[in-house]
């Protein structure tokens, strides 16, 4: 058995007896290796006796889960109604521009920061009132 | 005696500074106690001694705070005018206690509404709540009492309560503060609906997107388990997708399923998680609860609004907006009053060119419809929604075609595909859009074929004709979708259309002129 194998039966066994213990296990999948691969895709269906299919549904449709890691630093910006009446398309160039290959800049709608934009998010902090010269730096600090 | 300084860890305080500066504070001697926010985000980090705010505060202020010379005083918080004109029944705590104190929670009438919804049973329990007018905050506005009623009433060893904590329009944040600031609320929520209708178990469906609010729930739920029992009660985290915001495709997806939407009937109610009843509230609806179960709380919340919108709604100005926060206050206030008079007008210093109420789904709203009253029917004769309360405010150089294009773009993008209207409808909208935006289209390749002699040989499709077909797609798409995805994204396309023709075409008569022909 790979590590992969007995890591994934792990989390499947951590949700044993949940209702609906799909997404938690898939969150914890992405988590743990980066990604929701077929392999892994594969190993959850066996788990939780669905079908390989079922499960391929599930993880293409939610932006959060990804077929292949990540490898550059993401910094998400939010590009949603109330960031764009604060000007982020306006500075979305000179992210893009400080990113290069490096940081992967990732559009996302809304972090709930609608007083306050242009807003991003890089892990777990969240960022506010970007301006060029700001959002410049985060990337180049990502 | 130590100073005792109040900062907030509201996620957009933190966003702004806030833990540096408390850290800042600390240093200097003095007791921080991180609060919830007051929700005057301009103003954040806030910085409150002694009832006295500061802000937005820097680490180089840290010094002229503690010495009184500071030049960002802004006087007594609780008589700031932001605060002074509202009504905080749901938002009653803001700024005021810590989110994870149980200490300060019950301090504040805490757990008062479990307490005597438990004392007096299911029936009157939804009595109340039917009495005290409450309607459903995600955006459609049911009345709550009644969907507690019809679970209440349903058969079945098993229910459940599902909290709609996927806030994902754009311009809305009240769900994230209610949640980082004031969990416990929320939580007491959800343990009187299982009360009132023989539920055991909840589950709170929250975003991804708000990592503070995920860890504070999980931290506040472990700290109240005792408290809420036999009720149960579980954070599930959303994989970000806006549909699921739906309630079917919340249930869907709790299930462990594709988010995508169920057709109604049967109504979640009766069939819901797994199949069995559900009640399925918004944050906000379910914040409201303990309040309205307090002695004399039905009746305190009934005689507030306007019609049959009643009790107050914790009002989200966002956008390019001077004063940007979460403003609540009983139905009825104008638009104008909001934006103008509270709101300040924009930031940029602008004059206001659109205002979006609602949300992505919202209506555009022009300056001259701003004497429009804050309430569910009346926005709904305006062909507008008040949908989850968030106000965002765009000026003079929005380009509101733009708006409209993005409009359609975000429900390709974030259609859960199930439906045809929404599915196909969104995508050809962003073309019908374009082409609009470029003068109509020519002829195509297949058209000027020889075979095809029976096209118009004159021009492709005029701008007229494009948008009657807009009209036409944007009513196909109102009234075959099967959610509110489809069926109200024509709101924001068609209104940018009439309110601001000229974003659009250089001719704008041409735009009223087909728009008048399509009716």
């Amino acid at each position: 058995m790979s590590t992969k194998e007995q890591k994934i039966g792990e989390i499947i066994a951590e949700h044993h007896g949940r209702e609906g213990p799909l997404l938690p296990i898939l969150h914890d999948v992405q988590e743990e290796f980066g990604c929701v691969d077929t392999e892994a895709e594969a190993l959850i269906a066996k788990g939780l006796n669905l079908s390989r299919a079922e499960v391929h549904g599930v993880v293409s449709f939610y932006h959060d889960y990804t077929p292949e890691p990540e490898t550059r630093p993401v910094v998400q910006i939010c590009r949603a109604e109330a960031c764009k009446a604060r000007g982020v398309e306006n500075i979305i160039g000179d992210a893009k521009a400080a990113a290069g290959d490096r940081v992967k800049i990732q559009t996302v709608y809304c972090l709930g920061l609608c007083s306050s934009g242009p807003a991003a998010r890089t892990g777990d902090d969240l960022h506010i009132r970007l301006d060029k010269e700001a959002v410049t730096k985060l990337v180049e600090n990502a | 005696m130590t100073q005792i300084v109040k900062i907030s860890d509201d996620a957009l305080a933190r966003a702004a500074g806030a833990d540096k500066l408390a850290a800042a504070f600390e240093k200097k001697g003095c007791e921080v106690h991180r609060t919830s926010s007051w929700g005057m985000q301009w103003l954040e980090p806030l910085v409150e001694i002694d009832g006295k705010g500061f802000g937005p505060a820097t680490l180089d202020d840290v010094d002229a705070i503690l010495d009184g010379s500071s030049d960002k005083a802004i006087g007594t918080i609780e008589e700031h005018p932001f605060i002074a004109a509202q009504t905080r029944l749901t938002f009653a705590r803001a700024g005021k206690t810590r989110p994870l104190s149980l200490e300060d929670y019950e301090a504040h009438g805490g757990w008062s509404g479990l307490k005597r919804a438990r004392q007096i049973g299911p029936e009157q329990i939804v009595e109340e709540v039917t009495a005290s007018g409450l309607r459903g905050r995600g955006g459609a506005g049911f009345p709550t009492g009644i969907k507690w009623k019809t679970v209440l009433g349903a058969p079945g060893p098993k229910k459940y309560i599902v909290c709609n904590a996927d806030e994902g329009d754009s311009g809305t944040f009240a769900d994230r503060m209610a949640m980082e600031g004031d969990p416990f609320a929320l939580i007491e929520g959800m343990a009187i609906a299982g009360e009132a209708v023989g539920a055991d178990q909840g589950y709170i469906y929250l975003r991804s997107e708000y990592p503070d609010a995920i860890r504070k729930l999980n931290a506040a739920l472990k700290l109240c388990a005792d408290i809420i029992a036999p009720f149960k009660c579980e954070v599930r985290v959303g994989a970000g997708a806006y549909v699921c915001g739906e309630e079917t495709s919340l249930l869907n997806s709790l299930e462990g399923k594709r988010g995508e939407v169920r057709a109604k009937p049967p109504l979640p109610a009766l069939e819901g998680f797994l199949g069995r009843p559900t009640v399925v509230n918004n944050v906000l609806s379910l914040a409201a609860v303990p309040h309205i179960l307090k002695e004399g709380g039905a009746a305190e919340y009934a005689e507030r609004g306007i019609g049959r919108s009643k009790g107050t709604m914790p009002i989200q100005l966002a956008g390019n907006i001077k004063h940007g926060g979460l403003f609540e206050a009983p139905f009825g206030m104008t638009l104008g009053q909001l934006v103008n008079d509270i709101g300040g007008g924009t930031a940029s210093g602008r004059p206001v060119k659109a205002v979006q109420v609602g949300g992505p789904l919202g209506a555009y709203l022009h300056p001259d419809q701003f004497d429009i009253a804050f309430g569910y029917e009346e926005y709904a004769d305006a062909d507008a929604l008040i949908g989850h309360a968030g106000i965002t405010v765009f000026d003079d150089t929005a380009d509101m075609g733009e708006m409209a294009r993005f409009a359609m773009e975000f429900c390709a993008a974030e259609s859960c595909g199930k439906c045809t209207p929404c599915r196909i409808g969104a995508v050809r909208g962003t073309e019908i859009i374009d082409r609009i935006r470029s003068g109509g289209r020519e002829r195509d390749t297949l058209e000027t074929a020889p075979q095809m002699h029976n096209t118009p040989k004159d021009k492709g499709r005029s701008v007229e004709q494009e948008i009657a077909l807009l009209t036409d797609l944007c009513d196909t798409m109102k009234f075959g979708s099967l959610c509110a995805l489809g069926g109200f994204t024509p709101y924001p396309v068609m209104s940018a259309l009439k309110n601001w023709p000229g974003d659009f075409v250089n001719n704008p008569d041409a735009v009223e002129k087909a728009l008048d022909a399509a009716e």
